[in-house]
């Protein structure tokens, strides 16, 4: 039973924003829910955190970063085609509970789910700050609709092509160390990167002792806590992040595990993209951008 | 035709154990029709036949076998067809040692009739002589939800749509059939089978909705409720299988390379990583430790193995308490696969990446019996030893699926989180039934088929009580 793509924009050079109509995920999806999809019979089930959902059109939307074969596939379809499946609600809704001075920490596509998070925690009378890190200029993504829900918005590049140039784990100390001599310290941090960021930011966080979210995206198969391929270790225990997350205490969490179990797949990723798409990741990239330059060059 | 008196069953043609470890055809080829015919004369016919009782489902035994011996394979899959629903898939997956043929009185002097290998037979035939989809029957008007498209939730839909119930199957997984999908391999059960008796439901009127959560995309409660998109079923049947994989508490259970069986099995046969075709991967493995020596453990030793790697199985037992069925463990021994019996793992052990690169483990001996009567192995002091391996299966069961349970609160479960239901699959919560892995813990497919058609039975009366 096939879901169509209703819309999809390109957000930057690498992100993009696909809208599915799937009225069964959109009745019941709540901010910080992922759903699964199957570009086609042949294709990965791959999870993907729900960023926005049309509970009324039954629409939802999910911005992803391509980083491999699966998310190629989906960032070339266009509107009005169709996917195999999309399956979902699925995982936890994310929790706002307790939470008044809120710093969310959002690097490259992770912005993408940690906008509707802040968003939550804003829309509850929170006070928000954000700190959005991305590696350079052509990717930055989401800018308006995260100033839009937040008191302060930090932007951060890798390479300082735009706003100011450095780290988020830099930006945080910076304000995390301000809010401790000002004695109004954050009592929550939302933090949505890649793992070895997210890792980083707990250990300055748990500094300071600020309670901390993350949120894992772990490599599964079906979703729902029957393959156990998601697992991690969270203050010792085993838990799965289909069924027991995807967000998690980020001071509990083993990242140097997830980080490996992360990888792997990555040999036979590459291939897997070599196949499907006639050419690696790279050189996708390059012939993209080749292109944009004489498209800019033509004009 | 005089009654065959030999003492030895007609053994099933199969593929040479080692073509068939290099590919994912099926392994037995079944009877011919002189086959099964020689075999069909072995039953005496008994009067009172133990055979029936042993069946989980009391299929009519010598009633069918008799008209194979008449030549009407047809007439004999209809009478199986009078009680049970996948006569197919059961003549390959029950373990039938322990049910029909454990009673068959043959098996005193000898073997017992091969009844599994004739059930196959006929359905076989049937299918590739004889086959027609069933017509759709007159609607009762009563709507019925059924979760999960494994053998309970089949058997169900299947026996509620003949008798005229309009009935909804919601599947999770983007296909239909549950452990006939997702586990048992295609050596054992060939997937176009299995698509084969879901089209049939089809035609009998059944929906089958993929790519839908009971528990989160929908609630049991809505279901039953009035909502025009959702709601209008009178009754739910859960049959939603057995749930997430147990992992044994031994340290390294994370480092890359260790599986549950349940998603080795799925990335093989739900996700077909063994084609090229398709996108889901697997990482190359060469030495295949899997732990544990159930079913489910005999079906990943074998897919491993036919991914080309040496397997050894590691079991704390002895060759006596193996739970897989006799045949599954015969296959795995000719396809070469090692058993390491009483041995227990202690330790996974992984490289400095964090891959596995071998397991500890500890020989075992066996102590007193437990309360079930079997004998508790205990370490043997000082016999650790390693093995080397680069991944690591652990077939050790499953517990109950969470996600059902912590969306649907007002119903009772078993201190292991199974669903409270009685022997008609009745639950605690009105209009709800349940069965199969769901309410018992992993069990077997002819069971959950049989716990699939007791609930459909019970929730015909209840709606027509109503």
């Amino acid at each position: 039973m096939p879901f169509q793509i209703v819309k999809k924009e390109q957000l930057s050079d690498n992100m993009f924003r696909v809208t599915f109509h799937a009225p069964l995920v959109a009745r019941r999806a709540q901010p910080g829910q992922f759903l699964m999809f199957r570009v086609d019979e042949f294709g990965e089930r791959m999870p993907i955190t729900i960023s926005y959902f049309d509970r009324e059109k039954g629409d939802v939307t999910v911005i992803m970063q391509r980083v491999g074969s699966t998310t190629a596939l989906l960032a070339s379809m266009n509107e009005g085609d169709y996917v195999a499946d999309v399956v979902g609600p699925l995982g936890n809704a994310a929790e706002f509970d307790n939470m008044h001075k809120v710093i969310v920490v959002g690097g490259g596509s992770g912005c993408a789910i940690a906008w509707p998070q802040a968003k939550g925690a804003f829309d509850r009378g929170c006070h928000v700050d954000i700190v959005a890190g991305f590696r350079t200029k052509g990717i930055v993504v989401l800018e308006d609709e995260m100033r839009a829900c937040c008191k302060n918005l930090y932007m951060m590049t890798d390479d300082g092509s735009y706003g100011e140039k450095g780290f988020t784990t830099v930006k945080l100390k910076e304000l995390l160390e301000k809010a401790k001599a000002e004695g109004e310290q954050y009592d929550t941090c939302i933090c949505i990167g890649p793992l070895p960021m997210m890792k980083f930011v707990c250990q300055i966080t748990k500094e300071y002792g600020v309670h901390t979210m993350v949120d894992m995206n772990c490599i599964m198969i079906d979703g729902s806590g029957m393959c156990g391929g998601c697992r991690l270790t969270v203050d010792g225990q085993r838990k799965f992040t289909c069924v027991d997350g995807p967000e998690f205490d980020g001071h509990l969490v083993d990242f140097d595990e997830a980080i490996a179990r992360s990888k792997i797949y990555e040999k036979q990723e590459a291939r897997v993209f070599q196949r499907r798409h006639n050419c690696t990741l790279q050189e996708l990239a390059d012939r993209e951008e080749a292109a944009r330059k004489a498209a800019k060059e033509g004009k | 035709m005089a009654t065959n008196l030999s003492p030895t069953k007609n053994p099933i043609p199969e593929q040479e154990p080692n073509v068939r470890n290099k590919n994912f055809d099926e392994v037995a080829l079944g009877y011919t029709v002189e086959l099964a015919l020689d075999e069909a004369n072995r039953c005496l016919q008994c009067r009172r036949p133990q055979c029936v009782t042993g069946c989980p489902v009391n299929v009519k035994i010598p009633d069918f076998i008799k008209l194979i011996t008449q030549q009407d394979f047809k007439g004999a899959y209809h009478k199986i067809l009078e009680d049970s629903s996948l006569p197919a898939i059961c003549g390959r997956v029950c373990p039938q040692e322990n049910q029909c043929e454990s009673k068959c009185v043959r098996g005193i002097k000898g073997e017992p009739v091969g009844i599994g290998r004739l059930e196959r037979f006929v359905a076989d035939w049937v299918m590739q002589n004889a086959d027609e989809m069933p017509e759709k029957p007159e609607r009762n008007g009563h709507r019925v939800a059924v979760v999960g498209s494994g053998p309970a939730g089949l058997a169900c839909a299947s026996d509620l749509a003949k008798l005229g119930y309009d009935v909804t199957v919601f599947e999770h997984l983007h296909k239909a059939g549950g452990v006939l999908a997702y586990g048992i391999p295609e050596f054992r059960l060939p997937k176009a089978l299995v698509q084969k008796e879901i089209d049939k439901l089809t035609a009998l009127g059944v929906t089958i909705q993929c790519d839908a959560t009971v528990g989160k995309a929908l609630l049991i409660d809505e279901l039953l409720s009035n909502d025009p998109d959702v709601g209008g079923f009178e009754a739910v049947f859960i049959g939603s299988g057995a749930g997430l994989p147990v992992f044994q508490n031994i340290p390294g259970l994370n480092y890359c390379g260790v599986f549950s069986a349940n998603e080795f099995l799925t990335r093989i046969n739900l996700m077909k990583a063994y084609d090229e075709r398709y996108d889901t991967p697997l990482m190359p493995i060469s030495k295949v430790c899997v732990v544990g020596a159930g079913n489910v453990a005999m079906d990943a030793a074998r897919c491993a193995k036919r991914l080309g790697a040496e397997v050894t199985v590691v079991y704390r037992r002895g060759e006596k308490e193996i739970p897989a069925r006799k045949e599954e463990y015969e296959h795995a021994k000719e396809e070469d696969i090692v058993f390491k019996l009483l041995t227990n793992p202690v330790e996974i052990l992984a490289d400095e990446n964090n891959w596995v690169r071998g397991i500890r483990c500890i020989e075992m001996e066996l102590g007193e019996p437990d309360a079930r009567g079997r004998r508790r192995p205990v370490e043997k002091p000082g016999s650790e030893f390693e093995m080397e391996c680069d991944a690591v299966i652990m077939a050790l069961g499953t517990s109950p699926n969470p996600l059902l349970r912590k969306a649907t609160p007002d119903m009772e479960y078993t201190e292991k989180g199974g669903i409270v239901a009685d022997e008609h699959g009745v639950t605690t919560k009105p209009g709800v039934f349940a069965g199969g892995d769901a309410v018992t813990g992993a069990a077997t497919v002819i069971k959950a088929m049989g716990a699939g058609k007791e609930a459909a039975a019970a929730i015909d009366r209840y709606i027509m009580k109503k």
